[in-house]
């Protein structure tokens, strides 16, 4: 029964992380209408800069994150401006290509500069577990759970009430309707990404607190389809319970399959997931299709 | 206000569609254009504003001038900013946002601290729109929607409001309602509008001056008085010519005095 419930509280942690990288991903999907193959990537380059001005700077770590927040940002934002800025219009396989393109550099890049061998986090948070109700749960996952919650928060709300987060929507919705309303549709296409870039960053530097990182960090981002699949590109809600639901099965196929198999159940579990749900839904189990009333 | 100079509009590089269109809008008037279907009328308002881009349109020759000031080569933003909207064909609100949230994208140009109260003039306008604020618009009538398009420009507080078509598909009491609101607008609200229509008939009652368009060109405009008492318009535009048997046939497919 313990580990059953250290099985979920894993799951959770890492569950909550893919739903942030799928919020990024449907950013960008729904705004841009790019399908990006390079999420992983923007995730491991975050908890390597984060990681590097920690260890080989000294910056406290709270300074450290915040500092990659607005480099990711600035990452994401110019990522868009120079690469998929030209190539808007041109077919979906290009771009698909050029984002696969892309996340082989920052690969390569990541690798000439950090190598690769697997690297971890000074101590940031103290190694004293929790106890709640009798189980004792490390302090990072709490932080790494309340870390994601509240952004994804500050997402709803930013989407909800903000009047770019409303612009984003609408560019979404109808991108040409959006320009006759003298949205900067280019600039919103930026800020996609720029974000999205964020988000996924603080994904990674939670998880190479838990885990170390090396760049094998990057085929976290493959994670999204499934859970994008399973939750739907519509809203945030779904990317939430679409990313707990992979995590927390892939956890559990980890800890009771892989024994009686030796191993790979966790990694493959949440594409049998995937192919299952096309299979019956191709919608996905929580999308829908678009509102239609002509 | 809104000046046309002999513009070619093509489209794909290859389709000329508008060949040497000249207009003129004055300021504080109502302008009609009309014209059947394929003229381009749309591509005419899409010129002015800035949309032709993403559908690969270009403006290949003439000038469009707006306040004293060269608009052609201006992106759609500042063409908005610069006091210019575009309610679309077809009223494209953004289905799966709510009613205000589409009424809050049409003043994204405008300063925040002015959105309330030009909500508040959208609601007296529309007070069908004010039940509904919080209903996604994907969900609302055809007329319904046709409103939230004209509340969404009346947001952004412009000088001059494209009016695309805004009959299309609606019943005859919603289409003298839609027309209320435009001339009212006109009238109280001093906003200037170029009003594209398939229903000559009401656009001529409501417009003070009008063009009529075929094949890219303006081939006749005037008061819309003397649009009104002409031949050719009231044949082809109104439907008022005299009652035809099947002889007359052949005469209404005579070639239109103008192009000739
Ligand atoms: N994106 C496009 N690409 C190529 N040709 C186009 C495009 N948009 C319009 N056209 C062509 O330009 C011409 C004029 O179209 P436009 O939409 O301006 O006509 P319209 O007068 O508004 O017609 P309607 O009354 O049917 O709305 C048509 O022949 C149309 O086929
Ligand atoms: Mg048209």
């Amino acid at each position: 029964m313990e580990f059953f419930v250290q099985l979920i509280i894993t799951g959770t942690v890492i569950g909550s992380i893919y739903a942030l990288l799928a919020l990024g991903f449907t950013l960008i999907y729904k705004a841009t209408d790019v399908v990006n193959f390079a999420q992983g990537e923007l995730l491991m380059v975050g908890a390597y800069i984060c990681l590097h001005l920690t260890v080989s700077y000294n910056v406290p770590f709270w300074a450290s994150f915040l500092i990659t927040l607005v480099f990711s940002f600035t990452m994401g934002f110019f990522i868009e401006k120079v690469f998929l800025r030209r190539m808007i219009g041109e077919p979906i396989i290009s771009i698909i290509m050029l984002t696969i393109g892309l996340s082989s550099v920052m690969k390569a890049v990541v690798q000439i500069f950090w190598g690769t061998d697997t690297r971890t986090y000074p101590q940031v948070f103290s190694s004293e577990p929790f106890m709640i109700a009798g189980l004792s749960i490390s302090r990072v996952y709490i932080y790494s759970i309340a870390a994601v919650a509240v952004f994804l928060v500050l997402f709803s709300l930013f989407f909800k009430k903000s009047k770019v987060g409303v612009a984003m929507r609408a560019v979404a919705s109808d991108q040409q309707a959006a320009l006759s309303m003298g949205i900067d549709v280019k600039k919103i296409f930026a800020l996609s990404w720029g974000i999205a870039a964020v988000v996924s960053a603080v994904g990674g530097i939670f998880l190479g607190n838990i885990n170390g990182i090396n760049t094998t960090l990057s085929h976290f981002g493959l994670k999204v389809f499934p859970v994008v699949i399973l939750g739907g590109l519509d809203s945030i809600v779904g990317a939430i319970v679409g990313g707990l639901i992979i995590g927390i099965l892939e956890n559990l196929a980890g800890g009771y399959i892989d024994p009686l198999i030796g191993g790979g159940a966790k990694e493959i579990f949440p594409y049998v997931v995937m192919i299952a749900v096309l299979m019956i839904k191709p919608y996905g189990l929580f999308g829908t299709k678009a509102v239609e009333k002509v | 206000m809104l000046k046309i100079n002999n513009i070619e509009v093509v489209y794909n590089d290859v389709i000329l569609v508008l060949k040497g269109l000249s207009l003129e809008v004055k300021q504080g008037s109502i302008a009609a254009l009309l014209g059947s279907n394929g003229a381009g009328k749309t591509t005419t308002l899409k010129a002015v504003s800035g949309l032709l881009r993403p559908d690969d349109g270009e403006i290949t020759d003439g000038e469009i001038w707006f306040d004293g000031e060269r608009i052609d080569k201006k992106d759609a933003a500042d063409i908005v900013k610069s006091g210019i909207f575009q309610v679309m064909e077809g009223r494209r609100v953004f289905k799966d946002l709510t009613v205000e949230e589409n009424l809050i994208a049409g003043a994204y140009t405008r300063p925040g601290n002015t959105v309330s109260t030009a909500m508040e003039r959208v609601y007296n306008y529309f007070p069908r729109l004010k039940d509904r604020r919080s209903q996604l618009a994907g969900y609302m009538s055809g007329g319904e929607q046709q409103m939230l398009a004209i509340g969404r420009a009346i947001m952004a507080a412009p000088k001059l409001i494209l009016m695309d078509e805004p009959s299309l598909g609606l019943a005859p009491l919603l289409v003298k309602e839609i027309f209320n609101i435009i001339t009212t607008l006109n009238r109280e609200e001093g906003t200037t509008i170029l009003l594209v229509e398939q229903n000559a008939n009401m656009a001529l009652s409501a417009a003070h001056y009008g063009y009529i368009m075929e094949n890219g060109r303006v081939v006749l405009d005037g008061t819309t008085e003397e649009l009104k008492a002409n031949d050719d318009v009231k044949e082809f535009y109104l439907g008022l010519s005299e009652k035809k048997s099947f002889r007359d046939v052949k005469h209404y497919r005579r070639r239109k005095r103008w192009l000739s």
